[in-house]
């Protein structure tokens, strides 16, 4: 009887300290239904009792060329991201060949590079090839956001496959290349879903490479469009808040579909136990 | 650190993970095995080339570059003519002996180390009170996932937005409690700890994360026998729980670390750096002398990124160190 009174005791304490981490996400929503006249009311209003939808009118009227491009973007990264780092994964995890070791360090340093300087690198080389403000070069540049970590993913997953299933496919006649094919990749559905929910929310919430690589693009992500309209119009918060309201919309949708995958690759990008 | 090392430490974690089991034996190369063994390495690396070309043009090529244009003085014009002549250590000396200098190590160190401790501390608190497991704590602890997922400039304007001087919420809840307004984002003593705020609520979540499954992996047998020697809350805490996820801490301090080096959304979309440099890091430096004028002055710029590199990779170096240390190898 007293432990589940202490339990949900619990409970309440837990509902207020998730109520005091959201509420800036809870404010983020509550200005974006505010009507602009009263967005420098004092004290704000803490509820949109009387809603407006005229920030997300402007969010469709203005910022659906952003979106798109982010969509394309983000899927863009993720085949980008899987094509190159399930093979390799497979390597180090079952074909085990001498220097795999290395490799696998290699990839775990890379992580650790600042973006500012990968997106200098890039500026100089982009603007010798002409590549600047493209779709593809900033495809390539936020890929390396998630490969790195799209093989530590799928080598810890790899490495799980049991030998016997591997072996068995040997002695049918298979080769490396068809039992990665029909077996290994197959098997490793669920991380293949992680690497991409990552690499798609990693590539779509990028700003650093959109405003360096991109800055003067007739087609920039949804990032750049939140941050021109920071820039060009300071009073319409309704609107910047509404575009970012539904920039969130992928996060939220991966946290309510996929929440064990996003814990699990929190967790397997640091830990590996 | 030697390449056998980290093939050894790679294969005991294979290992660990109770699942690698005997090495592969291939059933029908009783004749020739080694030439089988040589096919499996081309094999190997068969399957890694795209990664290792993709590492090679897209990390190690992009670093050559920013190495060489630090050493250079390069100029817009440097991009049309083709021309940027030998700097040697000149873009260095430089940067070192900007007055923008002191303040950014400053407010890196600052940025860094405040960040770190709140971040860790807070996000301990709650992976040990979520692991009490109550009812819904499972939904609450991925409700607490939220801040880390959505895009940083989404977060950061929400910020910027929450602290304006003159309509912001925070200021009006101060104002309830008779406090006057405070100039969070454009006086210089309050833009640092603005960024700082900001940047702690976004890193709790990847801290309750990773420490809560630390937690998790502290044998319950543990704590029964502590109780039994009616052993305290408090106590098991500091006895128990602490002391047995010393290695997990390390790792999430360390990688916390490198990623707080390298923040840059939240400082430059709540404050640009400013206002002057109070709320100037690093990584805001070389971004503001490399994008933040019409005239890019890559060369000083690319020197302050080296500059960061060198500090991240020594923390990441301590990292993987530390990493290798918990595996059982």
């Amino acid at each position: 009887m007293t432990t589940t009174r202490r339990r949900w005791f619990d409970t309440v304490i837990g509902l207020v300290l998730t109520g005091i981490m959201l509420f800036p996400i809870y404010w983020m929503i509550n200005v974006s239904l505010t009507k602009s006249g009263a967005m420098r009311q004092d004290p704000p209003s803490l509820f949109p009792f009387d809603p407006t939808f005229e920030g997300y009118e402007a969010v469709l009227s203005q910022q659906l060329p952003f979106l798109g491009t982010s969509f394309v973007i983000g899927i863009g990264t993720v085949v980008l991201t899987v094509v190159l780092s399930a093979p390799a994964a497979y390597a180090l995890a079952k074909l085990r060949m001498p220097g795999g070791g290395a490799l696998s360090f290699v990839l775990l340093v890379a992580q650790m590079i600042p973006g500012i300087i990968m997106a200098m690198g890039f500026y100089a080389i982009y603007l010798n090839l002409g590549i600047l403000n493209s779709i593809p070069g900033l495809i390539l540049a936020d890929s390396t956001l998630a490969v790195p970590f799209g093989v530590l993913i799928f080598t810890a997953f790899m490495s799980g496959i049991p030998n016997e299933l591997l072996n068995a496919a040997k002695i049918d006649g298979a080769g490396n290349w068809r039992t990665f094919r029909s077996i290994v990749l197959p098997v490793s559905r669920n991380s293949i879903v992680t690497v991409s929910l990552f690499a798609f929310l990693w590539s779509w919430s990028d700003f650093l490479f959109a405003s360096t690589l991109d800055g003067g693009g007739s087609l920039q992500p949804i990032t750049m469009g939140i941050y021109r309209y920071i820039g060009n119009n300071n009073q319409e918060w309704n609107a910047i808040m509404a575009t970012a309201v539904v920039a969130s919309i992928p996060a939220a949708v991966l946290l309510v579909v996929a929440q064990r995958y996003v814990a699990a690759g929190v967790t397997a990008g640091a830990v590996k136990d | 650190m030697t390449a056998t090392e980290t093939r050894s430490g790679s294969a005991a974690r294979g290992r660990g993970r109770g699942a690698a089991g005997p090495e592969p034996v291939a059933p029908a190369a009783g004749a020739a095995p080694r030439r089988r063994r040589l096919k499996g390495h081309w094999a190997g690396w068969a399957f890694a080339a795209p990664v290792v070309i993709y590492l090679l043009v897209f990390y190690a090529y992009p670093l050559v570059r920013n190495l060489e244009l630090s050493f250079r003085d390069y100029t817009v014009r440097s991009f049309i003519d083709g021309t940027a002549p030998f700097a040697g250590f000149d873009n260095y000396i430089a940067v070192l002996s900007d007055a923008t200098f002191a303040p950014a190590l400053l407010n890196t160190t600052l940025f860094t180390l405040v960040s770190i401790v709140f971040q860790y501390s807070l996000g301990l608190a709650l992976a040990v009170f979520f692991f009490r497991r109550f009812p819904l704590s499972g939904t609450l602890r991925a409700l607490f996932l939220v801040p880390w997922l959505l895009p940083l400039l989404v977060s950061a304007s929400t910020w910027s937005w929450m602290l304006n001087s003159d309509s912001g919420v925070v200021n009006s809840f101060l104002e309830a409690f008779g406090i006057g307004q405070v100039n969070w984002l454009t006086s210089p003593q309050f833009s640092l700890i603005s960024v700082i705020v900001a940047n702690i609520w976004i890193g709790i979540p990847f801290n309750l994360v990773i420490l809560y499954s630390g937690l998790q992996s502290i044998p319950e047998e543990v704590y029964e026998a502590a109780s039994i020697d009616g052993a305290n809350g408090w106590q098991k805490f500091w006895r128990i729980t602490f002391p047995l996820l010393r290695p997990v801490s390390a790792i999430t301090v360390l990688l916390g670390l490198v990623y707080t080096l390298k923040v840059f959304d939240i400082i430059w979309i709540m404050t640009k750096g400013g206002p002057g440099s109070s709320s100037t890091t690093f990584a805001i430096w070389s971004y503001r002398l490399g994008f933040g004028s019409a005239l890019p002055d890559l060369s000083p710029a690319a020197a302050v990124g080296n500059l960061l590199i060198v500090i991240a990779l020594v923390f990441g170096f301590i990292y993987i160190r530390a990493q290798r240390r918990l595996d059982p190898s």
